[in-house]
């Protein structure tokens, strides 16, 4: 194996095409999963908006769609990303199943993220007539900042995972490389690399998030 | 004082949680009516039900029967928006504060005012001038991480007042502060209560607080009201067990079990503390008497007292000292074992 443009090409498209269906992934699970974590949490028989038998309902659908690996889900959920992506194949095709094997995990990780916001706060807040929308917007969400930060760093590399098995439906990638020149032309090397540079991004991404979180939290002195 | 209606009627309140072990009755049967202006008290021990109950005037916790009276109005027939706008009415201050961690000082006394749907600059000026008021103009940029419990209580204080409430509910709001604070968030309190006319009702397990700065108050024990009345009245004779168990304290309550002896509790009013009441009487009676608990406390500028005394073993010394106590109209109730 040489290291000629081809193969440097070929990992930067690599590089690219994870980023791509890792952050367009996370921009919709996100999208999904925060209304779902509010839902999670504010529609609890002990929230302040309770409506138990709509939660229980919900915790159960992510519950189900959080135990299906995600490569069967992949499989399972063609017809739709048919229709979402136009295509079964390559890189766009993998995002629609990546956003709804996802969203049910971002919403659990919100929804632990809201759990640690103060009850006394929110009590504070209903002491003040704040109505449900006002406590989720000006309480929960920012009081919470911090810990969804932290939250979105795992939920990210999280997502980047699932994306390592795009190569199933030829989405490219750098866990496609790994399999493809590591796995199947026992190119050891090749997959070495795209293992250190998946960790590097790791690495970077969690890093980030880490100190987005401490920069925003205003409890550290 | 605007006029004579009370600002909060309870009107047979009752709050049962139900749990997975039975229903538990934390409010049973509660009537209180708080006057407008007063500083108003209301003590127990803790799971009293003092906590719920406070929780029931503005309907953070709605309750199981009765009702809520608020100017008149009622907080069950209202819708919950009207409930909403009710609270704005009624400023409320915590244990722990409950200040938002992640908005500044400035943002939290802002904080009621944007939920009203103050316009911004408004709102920073009522919060500029509040911030003025408690002390803290100059710290409105800072987190509540970097204030001290006294000045978090403080800013919490300034925040429950933006929106102009015509009360405000203290929830233990000293008992998670040191005696000195507790002073100065205390006097605050009165402050506010004399020259901004706001009925405030304080709810604490430590009788100091009560003493402080409450007209009148109400002891709570096991879900029921007590005894109602005038502080000073209270302290001078508490009717109830639980009263005297908080007033006289576990001192007292031990230095009674010691005697063997007839005992006489002996409570002193404004006047009778400043007359050398119990060596006139040993002078007059020439009998020695044991002191088992005395003590003092400064009710509203006058020194309310009680003392535990041990009579004399000759039934004809008792008889001279209780005498003596009856003609100089000094109030005292005989102790019996174990009447606390």
């Amino acid at each position: 194996m040489t290291f000629d443009a081809a193969t440097i090409g070929m990992l930067k498209l690599g590089v690219w095409e994870t980023l791509f269906m890792t952050f367009t992934s996370s921009f919709f699970a996100y999208l999904i999963g925060i209304p779902l974590g509010i839902i999670l949490i504010v529609m609890d028989k002990d929230g302040i908006y309770p409506v138990p038998w709509l939660q229980k309902i919900l915790g159960l659908i992510i519950n189900l769609l959080r135990s299906v690996p995600f490569i069967i889900l992949l499989i399972m959920v063609m017809p739709i990303t048919k229709i979402i992506a136009g295509t079964t194949l390559g890189a766009r095709a993998v995002i629609p199943p990546l956003v709804i094997a996802s969203a049910p995990y971002v919403a659990r990780v919100v929804e632990s993220s809201f759990k640690e916001v103060d009850a006394g706060v929110i009590e504070a807040a209903k002491s003040m007539g704040a109505s449900a929308m006002q406590i989720i917007l000006k309480v929960l969400l920012p009081e919470a900042r911090p810990s969804l930060l932290v939250g979105a760093a795992l939920s990210v590399t999280t997502i980047l995972a699932y994306s390592a098995m795009s190569g199933f439906v030829g989405g490219g990638g750098l866990g496609d490389i790994a399999i493809k020149y590591g796995y199947y032309r026992y190119q050891t090397v090749m997959m070495f690399i795209t293992v250190a540079i998946l960790v590097i991004i790791v690495q970077v991404i969690q890093e980030v998030g880490m100190k987005l979180s401490r920069m925003s939290d205003k409890r550290i002195k | 004082m605007q006029s004579e209606e009370p600002i909060i009627q309870l009107v047979g309140l009752g709050k049962e949680f139900f749990t997975s072990s039975g229903p538990i009755k934390a409010l049973d049967d509660i009537n209180l009516s708080i006057e407008r202006g007063e500083i108003f008290g209301i003590i127990g021990l803790s799971g009293a039900g003092k906590s719920t109950l406070v929780r029931c005037i503005n309907y953070l916790e709605v309750p199981t029967s009765g009702d809520v009276l608020f100017e008149n109005q009622s907080l069950a027939a209202m819708s919950s928006r009207k409930q909403r706008l009710a609270r704005q009415s009624m400023g409320m201050i915590f244990q722990q504060f409950n200040l938002l961690a992640q908005r500044n000082v400035l943002q939290n006394v802002c904080f009621p005012l944007e939920i009203a749907n103050v316009p911004k600059k408004e709102a920073v000026k009522r919060a500029m001038e509040l911030l003025e008021l408690v002390g803290l103009k100059e710290r409105s940029k800072a987190y509540p991480s970097q204030l001290s419990g006294g000045q978090k209580q403080r800013v919490a204080i300034a925040r429950a007042l933006a929106t102009n409430p015509k009360i405000l509910l203290c929830d233990e709001a000293t008992s998670a502060l040191d005696p000195n604070t507790t002073k100065s968030i205390l006097g605050l309190l009165k402050e506010i209560n004399k020259n901004m006319g706001v009925t405030v009702v304080v709810i604490t397990h430590e009788m100091t607080v009560i003493e402080a700065i409450c007209d009148r108050v109400a002891i709570i024990d096991q879900s029921h009201i007590a005894e109602v009345g005038c502080v000073a009245d209270i302290f001078s004779e508490p009717k109830s067990k639980i009263g005297r168990q908080l007033i006289l304290g576990d001192a007292a309550e031990q230095a009674i079990r010691f005697g063997s002896n007839r005992r006489i509790r002996i409570s002193f009013d404004g006047r009778s503390s400043f007359e050398p009441v119990l060596s006139n009487m040993i002078l007059a009676c020439k009998v020695p008497v044991n002191i088992m608990h005395a003590e003092t406390r400064d009710i509203g500028g006058t020194a309310m007292g009680q003392m535990v005394i041990q009579l004399p073993e000759e039934e004809i010394d008792q008889t001279r000292v209780l005498n003596y106590l009856k003609t100089a109209k000094i109030n005292f109730e005989e102790v019996k074992d174990y009447d606390l």
